[in-house]
């Protein structure tokens, strides 16, 4: 037999009965916007006989259909129809506007990017103009010299090359170095893999994890919920820890160990815990002994521990630090025969905000050498990670130091953006708490707010009438009157009984006070409405 | 070693069974020589900036413009940049929503989208809807998605050609797929035959797999035919017939060196033929800013684009792309540069076509150095590269060389392959990487070495090539293993 088709056969001789999904968990949320293409192509749904093998809603992967995204779902697309109705009929809504606080996408509400870093990667993006004279009229004097020196890391100065699928070596020394700087422990460049973004190391994470539905993931409710959708992508099972809302939105061990126990019992094996620190949607900032207290129930539990650090650098308030898992654990005297440890950072947060850019990278540690093999093989089907974005995580991790010239401007940049995050965290946090029946968390670090609203019972009725999660029933009714576009809770799980939404704190300052009238007569009038 | 989660025992086995030889042990191998201090060439990826090919000026200038836009209101722009390019960079600028710095829209910006469809109209005659097309980081992330979409389980079987670019063995393994091979035929100029294909189908289903898709790469990695017209409307017959999507891999869509057979998309030849057919065969095309003469593999820039792919479905794919929020913005404009290139009059309009011309024209004289230069050796046999940026010239090793590949536990292509890159520095991918068929050995290279470095380059290979089959061919030698 043909030596593909021998080995093939061999990997396969288990033979599943076709089976057909004939339902699926929720309509999908962009049904509407695509409505129009069933004039441009007639279905092959509407064929007499419908093929087994045809793709269609009866015949995709089951798991595509099971994984959601709420950051993007439905809410967003009648937000975009909104706005598409403000084009063509403005003054057909009591807003001007459709204000997207639903996504943590600084750039796209204002927010500048930080001058050094761009200089850079233009310079790296067009490394001809290094040779002209005119040139250095244009861009700051360290700015070219940075350029030089990551080009002379890059063979052939060719940026435009695939590079090694970790990403270019003298980067990843770059960033190891920064790692060792923010941490005082040592980072090796081998440890490093660049990828598009943080998301994409996750979902390679959840792909070598995963066997069968019978791994589970231990993950924070509420989470973001790209966790729950490639857990779901990858066919596994989402096991919850719930954060205590009451108790700032922290974490404990006992809840842990409590999930962990009930999961076993249910015949799962939890192959990893993840933490996002700091939160999101919750925005809480570990302490370290809690931090510690994570670290030493990994250890003794074998799991592998993920650590979504990608807001590392939005922490608001003195009296919490961003401390790395990996600081902590190394100040524990654990070492790479101790814990397994994955840490995700990216350049999409932070004061740079570079969502489009799709930079990140993960650092892995206390792996052996054949894990290690398989998840260079998986990076490597992929070839590489964006050039500029590689680039562009390197910067983040080595900016701008004292002495340098940029360093004044880049370093009031980057304060100017941090503290007027850290106004309109509390400007809002405090607008939310002001109304009726919602309180709201401190937002200790990232991006977001995340209050919890007590909906009265008659709101209630009204969402179930309406066929809507009732969370998701308020957010609609506040975009419809005000523009104002939030993510209901139930996209990022909570306890149940309980409805939230998650609003971002990223409209520019000069907006927030507009924000906060609009919200708050809104809420007013809903809760006038639907007052028990 | 932490014990516990990771375990390599406890790992997904379908990454195990995953394996990329462009990327391999070849590679690998390469790379540590090269630390020691050893000249490598690297012939194993397409990747021609990596080999010394100039990036395009035009879309440089304007990307570079649109990172930095404080350069557009800087009076001394113009001293640098170009008019043209100051004014697409705007014009880019304009079509986001916040700049490089903001995820896009999860299927791309729309702007791009647009310009995408309108390059597909014009090259086809046919219009192409903007909504079905989603810019990816790369061509490679839309394949995945689209396969991880299709595949359900090891039950559902995708028709793959052998040899084919392991991209696609690998993501069938990854989401736990069934490979169904097709083989093209060497002897007819890797021709496909539907005869083969029939066969495959019908073998594949005796085993209870459901066949649901094919994938064609049209120009072929590693293998460079293109396919022609009657050829792909045999394949849209047969996918019609046997109800499978049609995966069109076109990424070296402008990589052609003979003109006897022009590239022509599947989506082309669908529309053109009409009828039923064209409004019920489900086809997804993939292109790239790697290829070409292009060449920008560094920035990840893909596009597919969808027909007659349900409504609900294409909801699903669009909801599994915003998990991941955006492809990169830059990767986007230059897709969008390329599918918009300069036009005639535009100030930098000489100089593109001028940069385009040089590099295509390189290829298709490399083309032809490589594929002489390896018919010229001892025991090899090489089709001619009629497209893409690979040559796949076989190997007829001989019985004793594959003796002593089996001896030293290497897959006999390896062993040579090995020991071509120990004795010159010449990086290739063993033919076992791509599928064969048994018995019969190849090896993949690019053309992309630089032009004046090819003649020495053939020359040290065929020096190579003949000590070895001099060496297991003669009972007199004796092997130096």
């Amino acid at each position: 037999m043909r030596r593909f088709v021998a080995e093939k056969s061999k990997q396969h001789c288990n033979i599943f009965f076709n089976k057909k999904t004939s339902s699926f968990i929720s309509p999908s949320p962009f049904y509407q916007s695509s409505i129009r293409h069933l004039t441009s192509a007639s279905s092959p749904d509407s064929m007499a006989e419908p093929s087994p093998s045809h793709v269609t809603i009866q015949t995709i992967n089951p798991k595509v259909l099971k994984c959601e995204y709420a950051v993007r779902g439905e809410i967003v697309t009648l937000a975009q129809r909104l706005q598409e109705d403000l084009k063509l009929n403005p003054g057909s809504h009591p807003f001007d506007e459709i204000l997207y606080c639903n996504i943590g996408n600084p750039q796209s509400l204002g927010q500048h990017p930080i001058n050094f870093f761009r200089e850079v990667l233009s310079l790296c993006d067009h490394p001809a103009i290094l040779d002209k004279s005119e040139t250095q009229g244009l861009f700051s004097a360290d700015a070219i010299e940075r350029a030089w020196k990551i080009l002379d890391q890059i063979p052939g100065r060719a940026t435009g090359a695939y590079s090694h699928s970790q990403g270019i070596k003298g980067l990843r020394d770059t960033i190891a170095s920064g790692i060792e700087e923010r941490d005082g422990f040592p980072a090796d460049p081998n440890d490093i893999f660049l990828t598009d973004g943080a998301s994409p190391a996750v979902h390679m994470m959840m792909q070598l994890l995963i066997r069968s539905e019978s791994d589970g993931i231990l993950c924070p409710i509420p989470q973001y919920p790209l966790y729950s959708a490639s857990i779901a992508l990858h066919g596994g099972t989402l096991v919850p820890y719930y954060l205590d809302e009451a108790a700032g939105w922290g974490m404990e061990v006992s809840e842990l160990k409590k999930q962990l126990e009930d999961a076993k019992a249910k015949g799962v094996t939890v192959r990893s815990l993840v933490v996002i620190n700091p939160g999101n949607p919750t925005g809480q900032v570990l302490a370290e002994e809690n931090q510690r207290e994570i670290v030493e129930f990994c250890k003794n539990e074998g799991l592998v521990l993920l650590a979504d650090e990608v807001y590392q650098e939005n922490v608001y308030v003195p009296e919490k630090k961003f401390h790395s898992f990996k600081k902590i654990a190394r100040s524990m005297g654990y070492g790479e025969k101790d814990v397994s440890l994955i840490s995700f950072q990216s350049v999409s947060k932070g004061y740079y905000g570079e969502c489009g850019k799709r930079g990140g990278y993960m650092e892995v540690t206390g792996f052996s050498t054949e894990i290690r093999e398989q998840l260079y093989k998986l990076a490597s089907v992929n070839l590489c990670s964006n050039i500029s974005g590689q680039i562009l995580a390197s910067l983040v991790m080595s900016p701008p130091k004292v002495g340098d010239e940029s360093y004044e401007s880049y370093s009031s940049e980057r304060d100017g953006i941090l503290q007027s995050l850290a106004r309109r965290a509390k400007t809002l946090e405090d607008a939310f708490n002001s109304l009726e029946g919602v309180s709201c968390n401190k937002t200790e670090g990232a991006m977001y707010l995340f209050p919890r609203i007590d909906l009265p019972q008659k709101a209630i009725e009204a969402a179930e009438a309406a066929n809507t999660a009732p969370d998701a029933f308020y957010c609609r009714r506040l975009l419809n009157a005000t523009g104002i576009v939030v993510v209901p809770g139930s996209g990022f799980g909570q306890v149940p009984g309980t409805w939230h939404f998650r609003s971002t704190i990223l409209p520019q300052e000069d907006k927030i006070p507009a924000i906060v009238t609009r919200v708050s007569d809104f809420h007013k009038k809903f809760m006038d409405e639907f007052r028990d | 070693m932490a014990t516990g989660g990771l375990d390599y025992e406890s790992l997904n086995e379908n990454v195990k069974k995953v394996q990329y030889a462009v990327r391999g042990e070849l590679y690998l191998r390469a790379s540590e020589l090269q630390k020691e201090g050893k000249k490598i060439i690297f012939t194993n990826v397409g990747n021609p900036h990596a080999l010394g090919q100039k990036p395009l000026t035009f879309p440089r200038q304007v990307v570079a413009l649109c990172q930095a836009p404080f350069l557009l209101d800087d009076p001394n722009v113009g001293l640098v940049f170009p008019a043209d390019a100051i004014a697409r960079a705007k014009h880019y600028l304009s079509l986001t929503s916040g700049g490089l710095g903001a995820y896009s829209d999860s299927r791309g910006l729309p702007g791009i989208r647009k310009e995408v469809a309108d390059f597909i109209e014009r090259r086809d005659g046919h219009p192409s809807d903007p909504e079905l097309i989603f810019l990816t980081d790369g061509a490679s992330k839309g394949v995945m998605q689209m396969l991880n979409t299709i595949i359900r389980g090891p039950h559902d079987g995708i028709l793959v050609p052998v040899p084919q670019y392991p991209l696609y063995s690998a993501a069938i393994s990854l989401f736990g797929g069934s490979l169904v091979p097709y083989y093209l035929e060497e002897t007819e100029n890797w021709g496909l035959d539907i005869t083969n294909l029939r066969e495959s189908v019908a073998s594949a289903r005796s085993k209870g797999v459901t066949v649901r898709a094919m994938v064609i790469i049209n120009p072929g990695n590693p293998t460079g035919q293109c396919i022609s017209e009657a050829n792909l409307k045999e394949i849209l017959h047969f996918c019609h017939k046997e109800k499978l999507v049609l995966l069109g891999d076109e990424v070296y869509q402008q990589n052609i060196y003979q003109d006897e057979r022009p590239f022509i998309s599947a989506r082309k030849v669908l529309l053109d033929m009409g009828g039923r057919i064209s409004k019920e065969l489900q086809l997804v095309s993939f292109h790239t800013v790697s290829k070409g003469y292009w060449g920008e593999c560094g920035q990840r820039g893909g596009y597919f684009e969808m027909t007659n792919i349900p409504p609900q479905s294409v909801d699903e794919i669009y909801k599994v792309a915003s998990i991941s929020l955006s492809p990169n913005v830059p990767g986007q404009i230059f897709m969008g540069l390329m599918m918009n290139p300069p036009k005639p009059g535009d100030i930098s309009y000489d100089q593109f076509i001028r940069e385009s011309k040089g590099i295509l024209e390189s290829l298709r004289k490399r083309a032809h150095i490589m594929t002489d230069g390896f018919n010229s050796c001892k025991n090899v046999v090489c089709n001619f590269t009629e497209g893409a940026m690979y040559s796949f010239p076989q190997i007829r090793l001989p019985p004793k060389a594959i003796e002593a590949a089996k001896k030293a536990g290497k897959v006999p292509d390896v062993f040579y392959c090995l020991r071509l890159l120990e004795a010159t520095g010449i990086s290739t991918v063993p033919g076992s990487g791509f599928g064969q068929k048994e018995g019969v050995f190849h090896l993949r290279t690019t053309i992309l070495p630089a032009e004046e470095d090819m003649p020495a380059i053939m020359d040290s290979y065929k020096k190579f090539n003949d000590e070895f089959m001099a060496q297991y061919e003669d009972n007199r030698g004796y092997s130096r293993m």
